[in-house]
């Protein structure tokens, strides 16, 4: 597999983590990534904010550079994927703004190409591929996995997953032995820029999102998108703060823990950089491990030595009671039988029958207490059996 | 905000300037029924003055005005959920998206601090080619009077490697420039 690579200017940044273990999880499977010559920022959202042309010229002169050389795109930051999407729709399904738009950089493009996200690359390696190159297995790990907007959405250009109810990242995650708790935020937005340019109400944004992640039972967020973890993990203290409520929940890029489970340090992956300390809950997990295998151990044993009781005691019981039946039969046989048939002349032959049969005593005995309809159907053909032998006589 | 007052059947004036925001966003908005969908799932509908349904509303009533000047096309995210429920297929983000250029155009601008992120992120790639995070927020807390707004994160981003001291260039910033400029001339057209 071989990719042009387009970092993106958060991944030589704020979200050089990001880069790092992208890097490092393109090495370990064997993919191939050539970075872009000499690209250019997407224009992001301040791009399409202000001047559509120039929001779908500025990614399509990378995409175009890309083009020349046959090769797709990976593009790890969600909010460069979405702008890579769009220039690429526009282009194919708008003949005027490809024209405008080739125009404009100055170069061909036909969109032949195709930008990928981080989760669609490791979903086209391959779930066996990943797990096989699994050698610290995250199990221990409980991770809500937070998709947000631009991964999943508009449907229609990403043509990747569910937009409502995404699960490449959680398949990705248990591949590599962590637990994905289920939760409602995982496409909730997080505000984006909205934390800069109006704290008040981005900062409600991240709340809700770390509070959902917290009472599903998460212990940490998974993240592809250097924006989310922005958001997450460096104003993650601001918004403690603010609510007065700790939540102290690490959050990692997909890459990191891909590295990481495959045998890279934490540091190596650039876990260390993250603001929410995030290298002890990495650290705990082998133990965390061990302690839940032996909880499960212990369970399973215990559930096997409840099912071994219950059946010997009612194995015992079932005994006593054919015992007790048993010794009716023998005192008062015509008490007894008359549970079993309505004529009198019928319970008189039936006591007599087993009072001299020791073998018919207890075979029936044995029915009345386990099978009440089957110890009937006995009563009525030894009755008949001993009515025939009488007449033969 | 001032309520709207004014009921009546869009002038000529505004229909021609609804149907060239409507080519713009690449969806028509009589195609809304107004059932609300995009303003329950909408995350910033809490701190809307309009919700995105309202916006609509206004448009198909013709008050272009009061639309441009709702906060609320300042403040989607463009998260993009809207679009993707609305039964009836109308691209509400897209639409959000025209209005915020048209709102720039006419230097209608109600959230002065997004709009100037806005322009302190795309002269920096103007410039550079690349975006450069440390000067975009330098020059918006200047702008906005906000000298120390997140001054305790700017250390330990420093620390962590996450802050360039000086932007990224990148060689070919002359075809940037000329992007820029052929956008702008193509858009005035």
């Amino acid at each position: 597999m071989k990719l042009a690579y387009y970092p993106g200017c958060s991944l030589d940044g704020s979200a050089i983590e990001y880069g790092l273990s992208t890097q490092r999880v393109a090495s370990i499977m064997g993919v191939e990534l050539k970075e872009i010559e000499d690209w250019n920022c997407c224009g992001a959202t301040a791009g399409h904010n202000t001047d559509k042309l120039l929001s779908l010229a500025l990614p399509a002169r990378n995409l175009a550079l890309a083009e020349k050389e046959g090769l797709d795109v990976l593009a790890p930051c969600a909010a460069c994927y979405n702008r890579f999407k769009a220039a690429e729709h526009a282009v194919r399904e708008d003949e005027e703004l490809k024209a405008k738009i080739e125009h404009i950089i100055d170069m061909p493009y036909k969109a032949s190409n195709n930008t990928v996200s981080v989760l669609e690359w490791l979903t086209d390696i391959g779930l066996d591929h990943i797990k096989k190159k699994v050698k610290n297995s995250l199990k221990g790990m409980k991770a809500a996995c937070y998709y947000g907007c631009l991964l999943v959405r508009p449907s229609s250009h990403t043509g990747f997953d569910d937009p409502e109810d995404p699960r490449s990242m959680d398949e990705i995650v248990k591949a590599l032995g962590a637990e994905a708790v289920d939760w409602a935020y995982k496409t909730e937005c997080c505000g984006a820029a909205l934390a800069t340019s109006r704290p008040e109400i981005g900062s409600k944004m991240i709340y809700e999102v770390l509070r959902d992640a917290k009472e599903a039972g998460a212990e940490c967020i998974v993240t592809a998108c250097p924006l989310c973890m922005m958001n997450l993990d460096m104003r993650q203290g601001q918004v403690e703060k603010r609510f007065k409520e700790k939540f102290n929940l690490p959050v990692y890029y997909i890459t990191e823990l891909v590295a990481i489970a495959c045998g890279d340090k934490p540091e190596e992956a650039g876990v260390n950089k993250h603001f929410v300390e995030a290298m002890s809950y990495l650290k705990e997990l082998p133990a965390k491990a061990a302690r839940i295998e032996e909880e499960e151990k212990a369970k399973e044993a215990a559930k096997k030595a409840k099912v071994k009781e219950t059946s010997e005691e009612s194995d015992d019981e079932t005994k006593k009671k054919i015992d007790a039946m048993l010794k009716g039969l023998e005192k008062n046989p015509e008490k007894v039988v008359s549970k079993l048939l309505e004529d009198e002349e019928k319970v008189k032959i039936l006591a007599e029958v087993i009072k001299e049969d020791e073998k018919k005593r207890v075979k029936l005995a044995e029915a009345m207490v386990t099978d009440k309809e089957k110890a009937a159907k006995m009563a009525e053909a030894l009755v008949a059996g001993e009515l025939k032998k009488r007449q033969k006589a | 905000m001032q309520k709207v007052a004014r009921i009546g059947p869009p002038t000529e004036e505004e229909n021609r300037l609804l149907s060239q925001l409507e080519k713009e966003a690449g969806t028509d908005i009589k195609l809304c029924y107004q059932c609300g969908k995009c303003s329950a799932g909408c995350p910033v509908g809490f701190a809307m003055d309009y919700t995105p349904r309202q916006v609509i509303r206004l448009l198909q009533l013709g008050l272009v005005d009061e639309a441009l000047s709702a906060e609320s096309i300042w403040l989607c995210a463009t998260c993009e959920t809207c679009s993707e429920r609305c039964p009836r297929g109308v691209d509400i983000a897209s639409l959000m998206d025209t209005l915020r250029r048209e709102a720039l155009r006419r230097g209608k601008i109600t959230d002065k601090k997004v709009a100037l992120f806005n322009k302190a992120f795309l002269d920096t790639v103007k410039k550079y080619g690349r975006s450069y995070e440390t000067g975009i927020l330098l020059y918006h807390n200047l702008a906005t009077r906000q000298l120390f707004k997140d001054a305790e994160l700017g250390l330990p981003m420093m620390k962590r490697g996450k802050v360039h001291p000086f932007p990224e260039k990148i060689k070919g910033r002359d075809k940037i420039q000329q992007i820029f400029k052929r956008a702008e001339e193509i858009g005035r057209e």
